[in-house]
């Protein structure tokens, strides 16, 4: 892969030009490579993948990738990057997809077979979508004459319709209950979250270089910050014995961590609310996260992709309303993910962008966009939906009550088996603790759970070792991708798993 | 063993460099567009966009299409039901009938002479975001891919900035029409070599933006005899597949492939062809973004199709194009009259150059012209293109874009579109241009010029050829970006609400 950092010989390597620049720095001996470092030289693909191991510290999954290293030869022909295994999709998050494509649960054709509990998706409010463009076909679709449609079609630049910009902005605000301000001028466009957040990445570090993630974080962000940018992810530890919340403790000994590995820290990555926690950040920890990147002068990016799918409005705090408090001092390091697909439910559509308070940032990151525009005909449709604040408020409003009401269908269905879930308040999932059913409290007994609960209760949940998680036994199960009836029968799968468990 | 921190809040050197190509002396020209853009009844004195490489001609075809096919959209009373299905798949192998109707759609386009496989059939943001991810795939940091010149502005940026990809010119000259020689071919190279380059691949644009022109099979089959010599890529844009409007037909390297793949003399390696396509010239939907990466590879398949998660096309787009490509008899018709109208506005211009002396590459395809005005030059250098480029913006105003910003080695030449407007402002650039030639007939009358340029894009022009391409501090090089204005006042840009 094109992972590669300067090593301890930086200095040497800098002096004959090479280094930095993916090149051999023709050393013929790094003393820092055995342990791990690599330096400016080509066959990185084994150090690279050290690299991961050292990342992820899990004995389970460290076996699965040291197995990796003897496929991982440069093919023919092709990069580093298309060959490594960085796009993490080999990982068990994926492949409880597999177990369920083959065998995918449908209540009447396949009433036996494996409910996706793995898919973060949001369906419980498709219907308020569906009954609003029905009321409004004609400005969704390019009016009866069709005749916006060549412009529409026409239009590519990725500043984006302004009236699209101007209506992701004021629901962003909606979503805020109105506590934050959001410039239009502000909002970049991309194609989906997915994209925002390598785009930042891009942006904010040079390969080799680190962000800081809190654990458990969601598993795609291993593909999404690290393939093709070249950077690391340094875990910020966080424990169960304080309900997984980022102390300044942990952060600093990640920023520590970082440094004694000679890797330099260019921002901190949270995910507000979290996923896969399902809750989210008190503004005091935001505030004390705020105060850490800037006294270390680097940047923070806030996920907040699920800030519409907070249960209760006033208890989501957003980064945005914790600078205006501030006045805005020190945001110019400050950067907002957000998308839609999970709190309207359309991830088909593309729809990401990146909020920055930065001036540069949103220059650089617009032009990147390029890359990753949103279709026009999409920006079209959504730009009066959004737009319309009757709908959006009564929207989010509702969507709030039913998520709240899935979660709490859920966690008192697993309560009745003695089954302890983290205290959520946010999120298409809930965060659920087995860790009193493994065989044995390590990553090989909770993924030794994990492939019974596909198997035998044919369920795709998500194991927390997937996540980063420090501590084995925890488990992601998203309840807002199923209809009541077949969240019902999930919960009733697990009931007689435990019977069986317990006897 | 300290690690200077200074100014960490800085950002990345990818994103402080200026491989996005837009601090270009070029954007006086979309400047001077944004400011005072044409307008045929409201501003009939204002500049005339011919810089900008896209296909209005045939969209009242695909409008209405769409008017008598409501199913296609899932915003209309008959498509509606199909709403949720769609906007929840995510999937980045794409709506299976997409993808068919893609392939079936690239197969017609060349005369059903091949077939294309829907599986083999990859997506990204725009042949922008296509031919990124297929860099990405094919070549590491520092290593360097082939183009022949003169190419397409953004490139520089497409396959570069975030890459990291190095590229290395084969000169081409007008003295054979711009066509690929064997000799320069190998003299690039070598010449990479020489550099300590790890030559990765060779990428072409065929039919050629700025050309306009078509390759034959025999230099097809020269090319493709080389790379699986020297064992490297080969990546075809035939984003202008369908704007072929006369003959020589176009060939792709789809068939060429097709010819030589099962001849045991040849020894070619399907692995090593990749296509790029797009809908965005073809059928002038450059909004929609829909980019196409196709691979006989299936690594690089497999590779591409997860990173094409970073740019992926909006479902309901995919739904859209699905319903209106499986109407082969559209289609069918579509192709058919695009072609007539290109082949038409093409011989409007031609001719009407022609009449003032002006000579263009003679071209098969394309949505623009390969203009000739070297012997409006006074010198035959860069800085003579220049002044005459800003006087053709000042004095006719018409924003056309100069050789040079596609790595042109002889100036004089100008890429002009056509395609992008209607048949009175044809008339009407056709007319200034008259007017211009007539005035510079007089030639001690020369109009007074800005002469505003920045040094060091003076001595970037003065530079000789082969030390501007490898010299990798100067990254000024002159580069028409794509058609993003970085002025969002442009009626060009402002969206009716």
């Amino acid at each position: 892969m094109s992972m590669w950092r300067p090593c301890a010989e930086v200095e040497r390597c800098v002096g004959k030009g090479a280094a930095g620049e993916g090149r051999s720095c023709g050393e013929t001996s790094c003393s820092r490579a055995g342990s791990g470092v690599v330096c400016g030289r080509e066959e990185s693909g084994v150090v690279g993948l050290i690299l991961s191991i050292t990342q992820i510290k899990l004995d389970g999954l460290s076996l699965f990738v040291l197995m990796a290293i003897e496929i991982v030869q440069p093919s023919v022909g092709l990069s580093k990057m298309a060959v490594s295994e960085t796009h993490g999709e080999d990982s068990p998050y994926f492949a409880g997809w597999k177990a369920y494509d083959e065998n995918p649960y449908h209540e009447t054709c396949n009433p036996t077979g494996v409910i996706q509990m793995g898919l973060a998706e949001n369906q419980v409010s498709f219907d308020l979508l569906e009954e609003y463009l029905e009321a409004n076909l004609e400005a969704t679709n390019w009016g009866q004459k069709v005749s916006g449609f060549r412009e529409n079609a026409l239009f590519q630049d990725y500043h984006g319709l302004l009236s699209f910009r101007k209506a992701m902005a004021s629901f962003m605000e909606e979503v805020r209950g109105g506590k934050a301000k959001f410039d239009p001028e502000r909002v970049v466009l991309t194609a989906g979250a997915t994209a925002a957040n390598e785009l930042l990445t891009f942006i904010l570090a040079d390969p080799g270089d680190a962000l800081l993630v809190p654990t458990p974080y969601y598993p795609g962000f291993d593909r999404d910050l690290r393939w093709r940018t070249g950077v690391q992810i340094v875990p910020i530890h966080c424990e169960r014995s304080n309900n997984f919340q980022i102390t300044p403790e942990a952060l600093e000994a990640a920023y520590d961590h970082a440094r004694s590995m000679n890797i330099k820290v260019r921002g901190v990555l949270i995910t507000n609310p979290s996923n896969p926690l399902g809750a989210t950040i008190q503004r005091k920890v935001l505030e004390e996260i705020l105060d850490f990147v800037t006294r270390k002068n680097i940047h923070l990016v806030t996920d907040e992709i699920y800030s519409g799918s907070a249960f209760y409005a006033d208890e989501f705090v957003s980064i945005a309303e914790v600078l205006e408090s501030r006045n805005y001092k020190d945001s110019e390091r400050c950067h907002i993910v957000y998308s839609l697909s999970k709190d309207l439910g359309l991830p088909g559509f593309r729809v990401g962008t990146i909020y920055s308070y930065n001036d540069q940032v949103v220059t650089t990151a617009r032009r990147m966009s390029s890359f990753t525009l949103i279709s026009s005909q999409t920006q079209f449709l959504l730009a009066s939906m959004l737009s319309d604040k009757e709908f959006t408020q009564k929207y989010i409003k509702i969507n709030r009550e039913r998520l709240r009401k899935r979660y709490e269908m859920i966690i008192n269905g697993l309560k009745k088996v003695g089954i302890e879930c983290l205290k959520g308040n946010a999120g298409l999932f809930c965060w659920m603790n087995l860790s009193p059913y493994l065989k044995e409290p390590t990553i090989k007994g909770e993924l030794e759970m994990w492939k019974t609960i596909m198997h035998e209760v044919r369920l795709n949940i998500s194991p927390g070792s997937s996540c980063h998680c420090s501590e084995p036994g925890w488990f992601r199960v998203c309840f807002a991708n199923m209809s009541e009836e077949t969240l019902e029968v999930a919960l009733s799968r697990i009931h007689e798993f435990i019977k069986t468990r317990k006897q | 063993m300290v690690i200077l921190r200074e100014n960490q809040a800085l950002l990345s050197k990818i994103a402080t460099s200026d491989q996005h190509g837009e601090n270009s002396p070029y954007f006086d020209g979309w400047k001077a567009y944004d400011q005072d853009p044409f307008h045929l009844t409201e501003n009939p004195n204002g500049v005339i966009q011919m810089g900008l490489a896209e296909n209005q001609l045939s969209l009242d075809l695909i409008e209405k299409w769409v008017a008598k096919h409501p199913k296609s959209s899932i915003c209309t009373k008959d498509g509606i039901s199909q709403f949720k299905e769609i906007a929840n798949f995510q999937d980045y192998h794409g709506l299976y009938e997409f993808r068919k109707a893609i392939a079936k759609f690239m197969g017609k386009v060349r005369g059903n002479r091949v077939a294309f496989d829907p599986d083999r059939i990859v997506m990204g943001g725009g042949a922008t975001g296509a031919s990124e991810s297929l860099m990405f795939c094919l070549a590491d940091p520092g290593d360097g891919f082939l183009v022949p010149t003169p190419y397409y502005p953004a490139f520089g940026r497409d396959l570069r900035w975030r890459t990291r990809v190095q590229l290395l010119p084969i000169i081409c000259n007008s003295s054979n029409d711009f066509k690929i020689t064997k000799e320069a071919l190998e003299s690039a190279y070598e010449n990479a070599i020489a550099s300590n380059i790890k030559v990765k691949g060779l990428i072409i644009t065929n039919p050629s933006n700025p050309l306009g022109t078509t390759m034959d099979k025999e230099t097809l089959k020269t090319l493709m005899r080389f790379i699986n010599e020297k064992n490297i890529h080969i990546v075809c844009d035939e984003i202008y597949a369908a704007t072929i409007f006369n003959t020589p037909e176009f060939v792709s390297i789809s068939e060429v492939l097709q010819e030589m793949e099962h001849d045991p003399m040849s020894l070619i390696n399907p692995g090593l062809v990749h296509i790029i396509y797009s809908l965005s010239k073809d059928m002038g939907l450059p909004g929609f973004r829909v980019g196409i990466l196709y691979s006989y590879n299936d690594n690089v398949v497999s590779s591409a199709r997860k990173m094409s998660s970073f740019g992926l096309i909006s479902s309901q787009t995919q739904y859209f194009l699905a319903s209106i490509l499986s109407d082969e008899e559209f289609v069918e018709g579509f192709l058919s009259e695009s072609s007539k109208r290109l082949a038409k506005r093409h011989k409007t211009f031609t001719q009407g150059l022609e009449k003032e002396g002006i000579t263009c590459l003679a071209s098969n395809a394309g949505l623009f012209v390969w203009m000739d005005l070297h012997r409006l030059l006074k010198k035959p250098t860069f800085d003579e293109e220049m002044d005459l480029w800003r006087l053709i913006i000042s004095d006719v105003k018409l924003n056309v874009s100069p050789g040079s910003s596609f790595q042109c080695v002889e100036p004089g030449w100008f890429r002009v579109c056509f395609a992008n407007m209607d048949d009175q402002t044809a008339e009407i650039a056709l007319k200034r241009i008259h007017a211009f030639v007539v005035k510079k007939g007089r030639r001690n009358e020369r109009a007074p010029m800005n002469n505003k340029r920045s040094k060091s894009f003076q001595k970037n022009l003065r530079l000789s050829f082969s030390s501007r391409l490898y010299d990798e501090t100067n990254m000024m090089s002159p580069r028409v970006m794509s058609p993003h204005s970085p002025f969002p006042r442009s009626p060009l840009v402002q969206a009716k609400t």
